[in-house]
């Protein structure tokens, strides 16, 4: 069986659709939410270098990196806002973050 | 000089109302309404009944009254000695009008200015003066005049005397402008002006709730009455195309025999009308199932009852159906209601007045009764008999009222003569003119109800109207009557044993500001009977009221009315003399025989005390199903249907959407996201699916 486009494609959704639903059925922690972010990172840079691979064009890699590098950035500053969270709310708990309800 | 008599009331009225108002705005400084000078007298009470609670405010007391419950307005004194001059200047003037026009034959008519003109309805302010007018001029006056000048006295502790003032001298121009109208309009105006006077006045007192329920109830039954009138007065409008007095009756010989369709039914046109007209006359003078009022009314101070709810007022009905006459004349059908009606009251109130035990609402009935005797007259077609009833009536009726006031007065409010008795010694004075005014109403030879009296019973007996018959027959029964009771009242009054010895003890006789107006309505009492009977009843009738009433060739009452037989013409007097001598053996000989009587006719004498239980009757078929009808629209109509199914139900609908929407609004980021990422699958779906149709 050779390995196609087609399964990586495959492998994307499948990470991102567990992104997506590590976002919206975690009721735990904000954390995760993160890491779930993460995973939808992870499955956009599989399709952007799977893509690459096969029309043979090196941008698509080249994006791969600058989102690899965006992730940092963005896991880096989500970190801090959630220390800086924890220490005026004392709690991380998804459930507890409701300030936007009227 | 008629607008001078017509105008100077209405003058009078707006000072008294302007010193009112600023009284009442000494008194609660701040909440006074802004109003302007004609309508401060009607919108007076409406204020000081809603700032009555406010006595702490700021007052500026009067300087002569001595202080009462409450300190009189400022410039009340003011407000009395305005209003009275210029009644008494109208007075004197109306007596010169009287001459003018009765005996100088100077008729006339006074244009004012248009009122409106839509289409083919064109409506003067006009003064008609001829001698019909003349004479309602001078009993209006008159009355009214005294009983401005009583009142100086007798309302002397109350603290509202601008707004009283203002409001009889409303009334008295109201009075006036129903009198001089030209046209049917004019007339409904003062119609209901002097409807609203009395609603007015009877409600003086606003804060006993009687005297609201009284203003209420007369107000109430007259518009069953003015609902007649002013459909009478359309269908008049409609068969002439006019409502000015000299068109209709130019036109409403050419009028007999025409039908008109009523709700399907053919009827006679002028016999409808006048009877529609009628109508009208029954709720304003009280008639027989509309008189329920009239008692109640009684409520107020009692030189109201003295000016409005005997002398005037109530004679507007009277007055209105012999300025009719030429319609009336036409309509034989309908005068045979009038003397119907009239025949029933003056026999039914009478028997009421047997036994009523408050002496204002004796004599109440006892006006009643003697309206219904105008009317008897004026059913047979003696249109001036009935007006000679009136004029004399205003007198002496006028003047029981007043005396009874000054008894009241006496005996501090005590209006109840069960516990009076014995009161001649203690107030001499008032006894005698109690005692004229007694003579002249149940008709002693030589006082001015003798003649007037006499002449209608006469009249009935020689009517050609087959109801005449039932009209003399009660009318005489009523003399009987009214001879008891009037006695009943003077005996159980001013003779025997006091029944409360500290009040009796204390009665005094009123001060001269009010001896001096009954001594003027006991002098009229006697003396406008013999020098008026010739103009009135006589054979004067034709010159002196000449085209002001009209009377049919086939009218001959008031020349048959000269030839009846001895035995009937002495009938009335014997009458009183019957009911007088009952009365006496009743009250001063045998004081024990009435009691007996009561009870041993129980039922009848309930059946007279409740006033034939017409106020229940009228409970039972007219005012409960109107609260049930009223709460059922109140509750299904208005609460259950329209506020359920409009405002309310709208808004609680709106409320449940938005509590729905609300409840979306978490507040949890999650949730935000998650809607944002089904619309952008929704969106990329769509673009995928929709555009790549194209």
């Amino acid at each position: 069986m050779t390995i196609g486009l087609g399964h990586y494609l495959a492998v994307a959704a499948i990470l991102f659709t567990l992104g997506i639903f590590g976002i919206f059925l975690n009721r735990k922690n904000v954390i995760v939410i993160l890491m779930s972010i993460e995973l939808i990172l992870l499955a956009v840079n599989i399709n952007l270098v799977a893509f690459s691979t096969h029309l043979g064009d090196i941008v698509g890699q080249i994006y791969a990196l600058l989102v690899l590098t965006v992730a940092a950035a963005e896991a880096a500053i989500g970190l801090a806002i959630l220390v800086v969270f924890y220490r005026n709310r004392g709690s991380i708990a998804v459930e507890d973050i409701n300030l936007m309800s009227g | 000089m008629y607008q001078a008599i017509v105008f100077l009331p209405l003058l009078g009225a707006i000072l008294a109302g302007i010193i009112a108002l600023a009284g009442a705005r000494a008194r609660f400084p701040g909440k006074g309404p802004v109003a302007s000078p004609e309508d401060s007298a009607a919108n007076h009470g409406s204020h000081h009944g809603a700032a009555d609670v406010g006595d702490g405010a700021v007052i500026h007391s009067s300087q002569h009254e001595e202080e009462a419950h409450e300190p009189a307005a400022s410039g009340s004194r003011m407000a009395e000695l305005i209003t009275t001059t210029l009644l008494l200047i109208c007075m004197i003037l109306s007596w010169i009008a009287f001459v003018d026009v009765g005996f100088g034959h100077h008729d006339m008519r006074v244009p004012i200015f248009t009122w409106m003109t839509a289409g083919d309805l064109k409506v003067e302010w006009s003064l008609r003066i001829d001698t019909l007018t003349a004479v309602m001029l001078v009993v209006v006056n008159t009355v009214s005049a005294f009983v401005h000048l009583y009142s100086i006295g007798y309302m002397h502790e109350d603290p509202y005397r601008p707004r009283f003032f203002g409001y009889l001298s409303m009334f008295t121009f109201a009075m006036l402008m129903l009198v001089t109208a030209d046209n049917l309009v004019q007339l409904f105006f003062g119609w209901e002006g002097v409807g609203l006077a009395s609603y007015l006045l009877i409600g003086f007192w606003y804060h006993k709730p009687e005297a609201n329920a009284a203003a209420i109830k007369a107000f109430i039954v007259n518009r069953v009455g003015d609902f007649g009138f002013a459909l009478g007065i359309f269908a008049v409008f409609m068969l002439t195309g006019a409502i000015d007095f000299d068109t209709v009756f130019a036109q409403a010989p050419a009028l007999t025999g025409k039908m008109i369709n009523f709700f399907g039914w053919q009827a006679d046109a002028l016999t409808l009308t006048c009877l529609f007209l009628f109508m009208g006359a029954m709720g304003k003078s009280a008639q027989f199932l509309l008189h329920t009022w009239l008692p109640d009314a009684m409520e107020g101070p009692t030189p109201v009852s003295a000016l409005i709810h005997a002398a005037t007022m109530v004679t507007a009905g009277v007055f209105m159906v012999a300025r009719l006459s030429p319609l009336f004349e036409l309509a034989p059908n309908a005068q045979s209601f009038v003397i119907l009606i009239g025949a029933t009251t003056a026999f039914f109130a009478a028997t009421i007045g047997l036994v009523q035990n408050d002496i204002k609402r004796i004599i109440a009935y006892s006006t009643c009764s003697q309206l219904g005797y105008m009317f008897v007259a004026m059913g047979v077609g003696a249109y001036s008999v009935g007006m000679f009833h009136l004029f004399t009536h205003a007198f002496f009726k006028g003047l029981l009222f007043l005396g009874s006031g000054s008894v009241i007065q006496a005996m501090h409010h005590e209006q109840d003569i069960r516990n009076m008795g014995g009161l001649k010694d203690r107030i001499p004075y008032t006894y005698i003119v109690m005692l004229i005014g007694t003579l002249a109403l149940t008709g002693f030879p030589l006082t001015a109800g003798y003649f007037s009296k006499d002449a209608v019973i006469e009249a009935a007996y020689v009517g050609k109207n087959p109801m005449a018959l039932y009209g003399f027959i009660c009318t005489v029964s009523a003399a009987l009557l009214t001879s008891f009771y009037s006695w009943r009242l003077i005996f159980k009054t001013f003779h025997g044993e006091p029944q409360d010895r500290k009040h009796w003890r204390d009665a005094h006789e009123s001060p001269m500001v009010m001896l001096i107006p009954l001594g003027f309505l006991a002098a009229g009492s006697v003396l406008a009977g013999l020098p008026f009977k010739e103009i009135f009843a006589g054979h004067g009738v034709e010159g002196f009221f000449r085209d002001s009433l009209a009377f049919a060739k086939s009218n001959h009452v008031l020349e048959d009315m000269h030839h009846v037989p001895l035995q009937i013409s002495v009938l009335p007097t014997v009458m009183m003399v019957i009911g007088f001598v009952i009365a006496w053996h009743f009250y001063i000989r045998r004081p024990d025989i009435p009691v007996e009587l009561a009870r041993q006719h129980d039922w009848l004498y309930r059946f007279l005390l409740n006033k034939w239980y017409f106020d229940e009757l009228y409970d039972l078929i007219f005012v409960r199903p109107t609260i049930w009808l009223g709460r059922l629209l109140w509750k299904g109509g208005d609460g259950w249907l329209i506020d359920g199914f409009g405002p309310d139900g709208v808004s609680a609908r709106v409320l449940d959407v938005t509590r729905n929407v609300v409840r979306l609004q978490t507040g949890y980021l999650y949730h935000y996201a998650f809607a944002m990422l089904i619309g952008a699958a929704a969106f990329i779906t769509w673009f995928m699916f929709a555009m790549g149709t194209h």
